[in-house]
């Protein structure tokens, strides 16, 4: 087989393409746990939810615009609802806690959309004026994926902003070193803490429903998307935002290219990478070591 | 079951069991994938079980005794099947097991029905069993299988759309099957296989296979898998542009899939089926069977694999009321004494390995001219029923 260069070209762009939703999701989860040290089992369901209500919008409003901007939203006041009424009561009862509530939670939500929408998974229209395949001048590629690589990055980016650049951000940052410092500087850590579930819930809603063009709505598809966003948060380091990114990239591009030469050993490569990040560096590429202890 | 009901006659006086045998009704056990990548054509096999149970009943039943569908989900996994296979046997008491939507699943389910002597009737593809190893004497097998998909599917499109192929196929018995059956019927026409490339079973991204098979320029890509994975894998290769250059051949086309994924996606996919509704034009059997459907269902169509779930029912129901008892043995020999026309023309099971005999019809998707949201394909070519088609007895290893 020939390995021309823009076939490789081509294969890095699919990785990237994939990457980017994975470091989406990745961003949320390591959000959540860096500031919490809550492991969301409740993210791939928070992704799933997503979907569904982007699905919902876009066949009420007729506008995928409309449901990019509303699935969001939507799953953002679910886990700000999720945090104060079911996370809170179990801050500092250790990790596993919140962890048994979420998976409990990822159960409810699941069978909650079946009872709404079906058994069924249903199929999304990619948006017209997105669909088709684009010259990319090494090849063609799906303008809809390009467009996933950009919006992933530009919710990416705004994160980053909102928590390197902004005063609130700062606020965040230092209640992730030390709440009991913040708390007695006046500010409530508590709203912080629920603007964070808020946000990262709100980044699974958002990669769910830029999922759903590509793969469709179905109850079961946060199953899947849950154990991949955990592998990616544990190669890049859980609670680092760099790391996500970057593992997330790495994890899309690692798939896209197994594929192309073996593509019966695209999953495993994926848990053969986390087994060699984890062995050279416990703690993942970027994260802090202890915050699990 | 024959067991039991001999010592029921043996322990009990003849005017009990008489009474008790017209008061329990025929009951048939139906495990089916309701969730996961294959839910909407289960349940659409469940709606046409459904109808060929009520036409059982208002037709008289078997003496009167009514018979009634035991619904199971099986969530597309083999052990989970066993599971609920054996709980229908053991609590339920079932007559008789029809479903198994899956290669892997149904052949999980056949183990546990083999074991237990109960009458299997399989509805879903599978090569393997209508092989000596697999089958037993309870086991038949009313869906197509693979060998005469493939080979009705490659003798329609190799000589008429090129020679260069690469399979996409998921890496389960069902997808290996197809692909070999390709191969088999390929070999005639001399193929050249540039790729065999396997997803896992329920992959929802396709898109990291798409720039090689792009860059290696082939005629057709064959893509071998079903269902959910069929409607994301041909979408996502439409929107890859894979069809600028080559064109899409499926073993099984869909009519849910198609349905759902809509006309553009599917636009000019080929492949075969066991049934399209549009077949009533020529076939009196099959406007019969849509029209009770319609009737039943506020006007739909049934699916191909819908239709399977009525004709494996209806047959054994058919075949217990000629055999007059629901006695297993008898209810075997009734089977193989059926020459069927239920819905899509005449069948009948081998008597070698319990194979239905029966057409393939080869269709193409629409995009346009068409009539209603149900008229999606064009049905290109019947392959009219013949033991020629099937591999023979020997091949399988049986004796008889």
């Amino acid at each position: 087989m020939t390995l021309a260069p823009d076939v490789l070209a081509l294969q890095l762009l699919t990785g990237l393409a994939l990457g980017a939703l994975y470091a989406l999701l990745a961003i949320g989860l390591s959000l959540i746990f860096g500031m919490l040290t809550v492991v969301n089992f409740a993210h791939g369901a928070f992704f799933m939810v997503g979907a569904y209500v982007g699905f919902f919008l876009y066949g009420l409003t007729g506008s995928f615009w409309a449901s990019l901007v509303g699935a969001p939203l939507a799953v953002g006041a679910v886990g700000l609802v999720v945090e104060r009424f079911l996370v809170r009561p179990l801050y500092g009862r250790g990790l596993d806690y919140p962890l048994l509530l979420t998976f409990g939670l990822a159960y409810v939500l699941v069978e909650i959309v079946r009872i709404l929408f079906g058994k069924q998974g249903l199929p999304f229209d990619t948006p017209e004026a997105l669909s088709g395949a684009v010259d990319v001048w090494v090849g063609y590629f799906p303008l809809y994926r390009l467009f996933v690589i950009g919006a992933a990055a530009a919710a990416t980016l705004a994160v980053w902003l909102f928590i390197d650049k902004t005063s609130y951000g700062l606020i965040i940052r230092a209640g992730a070193r030390d709440p009991v410092i913040v708390r007695i500087l006046g500010i409530d850590i508590a709203r912080v803490w629920l603007a964070i579930f808020g946000i990262g819930a709100a980044l699974a809603g958002f990669a769910g429903v830029l999922a759903a063009p590509l793969q469709g709505v179905a109850p079961e598809m946060g199953d899947t998307v849950l154990a991949e966003a955990f592998v990616v948060t544990v190669i890049g380091g859980m609670g680092s935002l760099l790391g996500a990114v970057v593992a997330g990239l790495l994890v899309g591009v690692t798939i896209s290219m197994t594929s192309l030469f073996a593509p019966e050993m695209a999953r495993v490569c994926v848990f053969a990478l986390m087994a060699l990040v984890l062995l050279v560096r416990p703690q993942g590429m970027f994260g802090r070591a202890g915050l699990l202890s | 079951m024959a067991a039991s009901a001999g010592v029921a006659v043996a322990l009990v006086p003849s005017g009990f069991a008489a009474l008790r045998a017209q008061q329990v009704p025929i009951r048939v056990g139906f495990p089916v994938p309701l969730t996961g990548p294959y839910g909407a054509e289960a349940k659409d096999q469940v709606r046409a079980a459904q109808l060929a149970i009520a036409e059982f009943n208002e037709s008289g039943g078997l003496k009167g005794r009514k018979a009634e569908l035991l619904v199971r989900d099986d969530k597309l996994n083999p052990g989970e099947a066993v599971t609920r296979t054996l709980e229908l046997i053991e609590s339920y008491k079932v007559d008789s097991i029809v479903g198994g939507l899956s290669a892997s699943v149904q052949l999980s389910i056949n183990n546990v029905t083999k074991e237990r002597k109960v009458l299997f009737n399989s509805i879903s593809q599978s090569d393997v069993i209508n092989e000596a190893q697999d089958f037993s004497i309870y086991t038949f097998h009313e869906a197509l299988n693979p060998h005469m998909t493939t080979g009705a599917v490659g003798r329609y499109v190799f000589p008429r759309f090129g020679k260069r192929v690469v399979f996409l196929a998921p890496d389960y018995a069902y997808g290996h099957e197809m692909v070999r059956g390709f191969l088999s019927v390929g070999r005639q026409f001399n193929i050249q296989v540039l790729a065999q490339i396997l997803h896992p079973l329920g992959a929802t991204d396709y898109s990291t296979f798409f720039p090689r098979i792009q860059a290696l320029k082939p005629d057709l890509v064959c893509i071998c898998n079903f269902g959910r994975d069929q409607q994301l894998s041909i979408k996502q290769a439409t929107d890859f542009g894979l069809k600028r250059n080559a064109r899409i051949v499926v073993p099984i086309l869909l009519y849910t899939a198609r349905v759902a994924a809509g006309p553009k996606a599917y636009e000019g996919v080929i492949g075969g089926t066991s049934y399209y509704w549009r077949l009533e034009d020529t076939i009196p059997s099959a406007k019969t069977f849509n029209d009770r459907f319609r009737k039943a269902y506020g006007g739909a169509v049934p699916s191909d694999y819908g239709s399977l779930g009525y004709a494996g029912v209806r047959t054994v129901l058919e075949a217990m009321r000629r055999a007059g008892t629901t006695d297993v043995a008898r209810v075997v020999e009734a089977m193989l004494g059926l020459k069927y026309d239920f819905y899509k023309g005449p069948e009948y099971y081998r008597a070698c390995d319990h194979q239905a005999v029966q057409s393939v019809v080869i269709i193409e998707s629409k995009s346009k001219d068409m009539e209603s949201p149900a008229d999606v394909f064009n049905i290109l070519h019947v392959e009219q029923p013949a033991q020629t088609h099937l591999r023979s007895c020997q091949e399988l290893g049986h004796t008889a």
